[in-house]
């Protein structure tokens, strides 16, 4: 559905600013905690101190003779699993009966911090004192910390019903390893074979925290006619209404999820996670229950992002041409499974051109919290490790390691690591500019303990099923609304389509993120999807609604709706400019007709994918004394297909880079016999504005094959590359080679001196 | 938070009448900035019946240079206060530069040094410093007052010499001897926000004609229980022409007084690593400062 | 315990409220004020999220007794528009797209207002130093520094 007639657009493309920002700069956009109800209670979880225990009794009976005490909840206070079916989540699936069983430990605690217990008081002191009433009786069982770990035969069990899925089919002996699944091409022994050289290396990353600042929350009001009300600060209001839905066994037409604003997700709001205790509370209160998570819950119980160990091998050629690509991926689910394993294998060799490619990824349980999406889920750990990987190949070949990966860069027609052929894909013309680009061309940075580096980004960006309503109203006005979460400023790039595909001024148009209870359904706001499939639906639904308008006007006209023209709020017959009537007027009559208001509606779902290609080059310097990395510019460059708003773009560019050096340089869970030794924004250590330059974006515009305007998604591929910059960085400015992440001051220091 | 009474007395005597009901360690804790006491009351870690707030007592407020006894410092003056005073950064380096290290410009526009101490934590990074310039603390009690040598004061993480009803009143750092120059340098993985992996404050007294090193004070931070003197290294310094080799010594020596563990802010071996790094470049500072070349 | 009975200015206007000796600057000013513009993201002075002017400087209200502010003046996000005029910071973060999601925006435009109060043509360092105290997750600071850069050199 691309458009292909070049017209100019008047917003589409502009730095239009952003029209939910006053609301914010003012402190007046209400997010998750702002929410406050008549007679709501507070709600607070008891979590269990143990990584692994199994739950042998929990007393609640002193807990709830505490006066202001209204409800205390247990995994037995929900409905019975029997009817608890499928799976929810968007590129990281979890099913609904593993949801219930992360949501409120049923008979084993499974992390440090796992739900157990929940309370609804009338204040925090009250539910506080409550928490230190319940009385549980653990059976502490040995943690397991680690994926390789967790694979080996006498590893201590998790799931005593859990046993490995490999290719379809299910093994019969219980196992940590959740799945084994194989993506390959072409004939990589064959590939090997061919090669001159053949390289390979070991890269491991550990859990890491999306760091969204707003603490996740959530407010439900149980009402008097059984209705279930929900505010809940999630990328997708239709995947907890569903999960709800199935968890507490009520009909979704009995919820209504409203979506708040939302301070952050970067794919870690995508589960309710919250909301079902949050109800469990509201519905034995029968009064509105709100709860909010400390940042040390935040960290130890919500879902981070997964840790990695991957086997990378390679076949080159002399001249350079890789002829075989291989990694072996071991992600890290947390809990339950569900690692990022498809992204990690997507993301791979994405950048790289083969004919032979096997990718063999594993799905391994733990000790720790179930992960969740990090924007672009899998992606910045292995491309952390296949970015070193290539400048070592490059290196060993002795080839610039921009020339070899021109060499080996993809295009049109050419496979992915999908095994299906790319359409029109803008890696080679990421590099062009790049190679151009002063960050590029200028001089390396002078004197010791400086150097640079390149990695490149991909991510095939998700597609899902997207809902838009557009009316027109009698005035003339044009008000949007859909159930796409707003997670950076989306509403705005709507309102710029709707404003050049009606072709009204913006400031006509409104845009509104409504409730499940009025929204056509959606998917959730995740993978780069929304500009992309959001913005598809949109158009969709703006042609529906200016096709009304050309019915009504055809009746004003008393001409065939053939005939009628449309342009700038005015329509008219074909050639007979005389006869004119203008937007407001068509609109104010519908009213009226018998052919009724303007409403349109648009819908689409599984658009082909739109590639996502970046690259991004550091400049850093190193103390060789203590190890610490600075860095001295920083520059990144993607192909965003047409950028709709340049400033957000470039937003989501810088924002991502951010998130991506603080994986690289100091952010990790740091644990310890199961035990998060760092749940604070303290000890945590994501980047502060003094910890970075300023990050120099730069768009590239590469039409997609499909959706609005050419137009790709932007969020998730700029925090692939990062890791792998800084790794190839460090390199150059010690000579020494990091294989693991984060690259703190400690361990760099570490690798400068050892032998 | 468990529930506590707060106190914010207008004067001495009254803070007295407070402190006169102490039940035992801990049952009353001084606020200052809150930075650590509010938090660590989020959590449990510290639990008094009665938060006393000083910050209205008109002594506690007290930031004065007088030639002759030296800076002295009320509890209550906030980091940032302490920082801008003229006299701190003309006389007293390493207390004018960690007074712009705590935590970050909203937590030094609250926070005082004297809260930093008395929340002993082997980290506090105003400490060093003030312990290489010889600083004592002014206690106050309902019993009287007594100085404590600043480097005598703390026995063990978040434990000090302070009985239960006695608080700092000020902090007191004599005139630094002429031809003397200090520094403080932390090493922290960010660049802001975060707690020293290592630090070390250095002070040097030269000759004003020969050059020699007639006085030497090194204390670290983060490395040991309570923040200490690294006195073996202060040795290798005093009497002598500073040269880079010396300097080197220091650094390697300095390392004796350091007892660090291994934690999620860094392992043994770094945090002795730092130490001597950390020695070596506030050495050169102050070398800097005092118009001095070495090699 | 009883309530404690505190007497304070918030954004102009003098506020009469009793409060829990426990209760943070920031819950008095979100719960009993209703002012929740000002956001918790972290309830330990790590993230600034919850920075408030107290007497013209920038604090944490997380780590703030309610009570200590017996008599002294805050001034909130919500208070930074004077007089149906934003605060040129609030304009300018708007036209440079400082802000994404908008959860760190109050307390990054509370810090920078104090700081410009005090330094009013500060560097790129001094700006970055100055709001290192507040962690923003979406822009990757860049925005947010050239938004402030570009007021000081307006002399807003």
């Amino acid at each position: 559905m691309a458009t292909t007639k070049e017209r100019a657009y008047k917003y589409v493309g502009a730095r239009v600013r952003k029209m939910d920002a006053l609301e914010r700069v003012t402190g007046r956009a209400a997010y998750g905690a702002d929410i406050t109800l008549p007679g709501m209670l507070v709600g607070k979880v008891l979590r269990s101190p143990h990584p692994h225990a199994r739950i042998l009794s929990i007393d609640t009976t002193k807990a709830e003779a505490l006066p202001g005490i209204y409800a205390v909840v247990t995994a037995k206070d929900l409905p019975p699993m029997e009817k608890v079916a499928g799976s929810i989540g968007g590129e990281l699936t979890i099913t609904l009966i593993d949801l219930r069983k992360m949501t409120i430990a049923h008979d084993k605690a499974l992390f440090d911090g796992h739900a157990v217990a929940a309370v609804a008081a009338v204040s925090p002191e009250v539910a506080e004192r409550a928490l230190e009433l319940i009385d549980v009786k653990y059976e502490v069982l040995p943690p397991v910390e680690d994926a390789v770990e967790a694979m080996k035969p006498d590893a201590p069990l998790l799931h005593e019903d859990l046993s490995t899925r490999s290719l379809g089919e299910r093994a019969k002996r219980p196992s940590n390893v959740a799945a084994y699944v194989e993506n390959s091409f072409g004939d990589v022994d064959k590939g090997f074979a061919e090669a001159d050289l053949v390289h390979e290396t070991t890269y491991d990353t550990k859990m890491v925290h999306q760091g969204y600042l707003e603490p996740t929350t959530a407010v439900v009001s149980a009402q008097s006619d059984g209705k279930l009300t929900v505010w809940s600060s999630t990328q997708g209001t239709f995947g907890v209404r569903r999960t709800l839905s199935q968890l507490l066994d009520l009909p979704q037409h009995r919820i209504n999820v409203i979506p708040t604003e939302i301070g952050g997700g970067f794919g870690g709001k995508v589960y309710a996670i919250l909301e079902p205790i949050t109800a469990m509370l509201s519905l034995k209160a029968n009064r509105p229950v709100k709860l909010v998570m400390s940042r040390s819950e935040v960290f130890r119980a919500t879902g981070p992002g997964s840790p990695m160990h991957a086997v990378i091998r390679t076949g080159v050629k002399r001249n350079g041409r890789l002829t075989a690509c291989y990694a072996k991926i071991i992600l890290d689910a947390g809990a339950f499974p569900g690692a990022p394993v498809w992204g990690a294998g997507a993301v791979s060799f994405g950048p790289y051109k083969t004919d032979n490619l096997k990718i063999e990824g594993y799905d391994v349980v733990t000790n720790k919290p179930r992960v969740q999406a990090y924007r672009a889920p899998g992606g910045t750990p292995i491309a952390f490790a296949i970015e070193s990987h290539m400048d070592e190949v490059a290196e060993k070949l002795g080839i610039d390691p921009l020339q070899f990966r021109i060499l080996n860069a993809p295009g049109e027609g050419d496979k992915g690591t999908s095994g299906q052929p790319y359409n029109r894909i803008g890696m080679k013309e990421v590099l062009r500019r790049l190679s151009q680009h002063p960050c590029w061309t200028s001089p390396a940075p002078k004197g010791p303990h400086r150097g640079r580096g390149l990695a490149l980004g991909y991510w095939p960006g998700a597609t899902l099923t997207s809902s838009a309503v557009v009316q027109v109203l009698p005035d003339g006005g044009i008000s949007l609304f859909s159930g796409q979460v707003d997670l950076t400023g989306t509403r705005t790039t709507m309102a710029q389509m709707v404003a050049d595909e009606m072709q009204v001024p913006i400031e006509n148009v409104s845009v509104r993120v409504a409730d499940t209870e009025t929204a056509p359904y959606t998917d959730l706001s995740a993978g780069s999807r929304t500009t992309y499939s959001m913005g598809a639906a949109v158009h969709e639904a703006c042609k529906d609604a200016l096709a009304q308008l050309k019915t009504h006007a055809a009746q004003h006209f008393k001409s065939p709706k053939e005939d009628v023209e449309y342009a700038n709020g005015v329509f008219w017959v074909r050639e007979n400019t005389e006869q004119r009537v203008d937007l407001q007027t068509v609109a104010g009559n519908s009213t009226r007709l018998a052919s009724g208001p303007i409403c349109g509606y648009g819908t689409v779902t599984r658009l082909q994918p739109a590639h996502q290609f970046a690259a991004h080059v550091a400049d850093v310097e190193v103390d060789p004394e203590t190890g610490k990395v600075t860095i001295l510019r920083y520059t990144t460059f993607q192909d965003v297909g047409k950028a709709i708003n340049p400033t957000m773009v470039e937003g989501q560019m810088q924002g991502g880079a951010l998130q991506g050096i603080g994986w690289a340089l100091t952010e990790y869970y740091d644990y310890s016999k199961g035990m998060m030794r760092n749940p604070t924004l303290l000890d945590y250590r994501m980047p502060t504005a003094l910890d970075i330059p300023m990050i120099e974006a730069v768009i590239v515009e590469v039409p997609a094959s499909d959706g609005p305007y050419g137009a790709r998604g932007i969020g998730e591929v700029p925090i692939v590359p990062p890791a792998g910059a800084l790794a190839n960085a460090i390199y150059r400015a010690t000579g020494r080679r990091l294989h693991t992440l984060p690259m703190t001051p400690q361990e760099v220091w570490g690798a400068i001196h050892s032998k | 938070m468990k529930p506590f009474t707060y106190v914010a007395p207008t004067s001495l005597r009254e803070a007295h009448q407070v402190l006169a009901k102490a039940k035992g360690p801990g049952d009353i804790r001084a606020l200052v900035g809150g930075s650590d006491l509010v938090d660590q009351m989020r959590v449990n870690r510290r639990t008094p019946s009665v938060v006393l707030d000083i910050k209205r007592i008109p002594e506690m407020k007290r930031l004065q240079w007088l030639p002759r006894s030296g800076l002295h410092v009320g509890a209550a003056v906030s980091c940032t206060d302490t920082a801008s005073f003229p006299a701190v950064a003309q006389h007293y380096g390493s207390i004018h530069e960690s007074c712009q290290l705590v935590g970050s410009t909203q937590i030094q526009n609250r926070a005082s040094m004297a809260g930093n101490i008395g929340n002993s934590a082997p980290s506090g990074d105003t400490i060093p410093g003030l312990i290489t310039f010889g600083a004592k603390v002014l206690l106050t009690s309902p019993r009287g007052k007594r100085p404590v040598l600043l480097e005598e004061f703390f026995t063990g993480p978040g434990q000090n010499v302070c009985a239960p009803d006695e608080i700092i009143q000020e902090i007191i750092v004599p005139p630094p001897p002429a031809n003397s120059s200090g520094h403080y340098l932390r090493f922290i993985p960010r660049n802001e926000m975060d707690i020293a992996v290592a630090g070390v404050a250095s002070m040097i007294t030269l000759d004003r004609r020969t050059h020699r090193c007639t006085a030497a004070r090194i204390a670290l931070a983060s490395v040991a229980p309570t923040p200490v003197r690294a006195k073996a290294a202060e040795a290798v310094l005093e009497g002598k022409q500073i040269t880079a080799a010396l300097i080197r010594e220091a650094g390697e020596k300095a390392v004796e007084a350091a007892r660090p563990i291994s934690d999620v802010r860094g392992t043994i071996e770094y945090r002795k690593e730092l130490v001597k790094v950390l020695t070596r470049r506030t050495l050169r500072l102050c070398l800097d400062s005092l118009g001095q070349k070495v090699d | 315990m009883p309530k404690i009975p505190l007497a304070f200015k918030v954004n102009g206007d003098t506020q009469e409220i009793l409060v829990q000796p426990w209760q943070t600057l920031l819950e008095a000013l979100r719960d009993e004020l209703g002012l929740t513009g000002t956001k918790e993201g972290c309830s330990n002075g790590n993230c600034g999220a919850c920075t408030v002017m107290v007497d013209g400087r920038a604090i944490v209200s997380c780590c703030t007794l309610a009570a200590e502010v017996e008599g002294q003046s805050v001034i909130t996000v919500e208070g930074l528009a004077k007089g149906g005029n934003l605060d040129p910071l609030q304009e300018a973060f708007i036209e440079h797209g400082a802000l994404q999601c908008g959860f760190c925006t109050p307390g990054f435009l509370v810090s920078a207002r104090a700081f410009l109060n005090q330094n009013p043509h500060p560097s790129e360092h001094e700006i970055r130093l100055a709001i290192a105290g507040n962690l923003c997750r979406c822009t990757g600071y860049d925005k947010i520094v050239r938004a402030i850069m570009d007021v000081a050199q307006k002399g807003a």
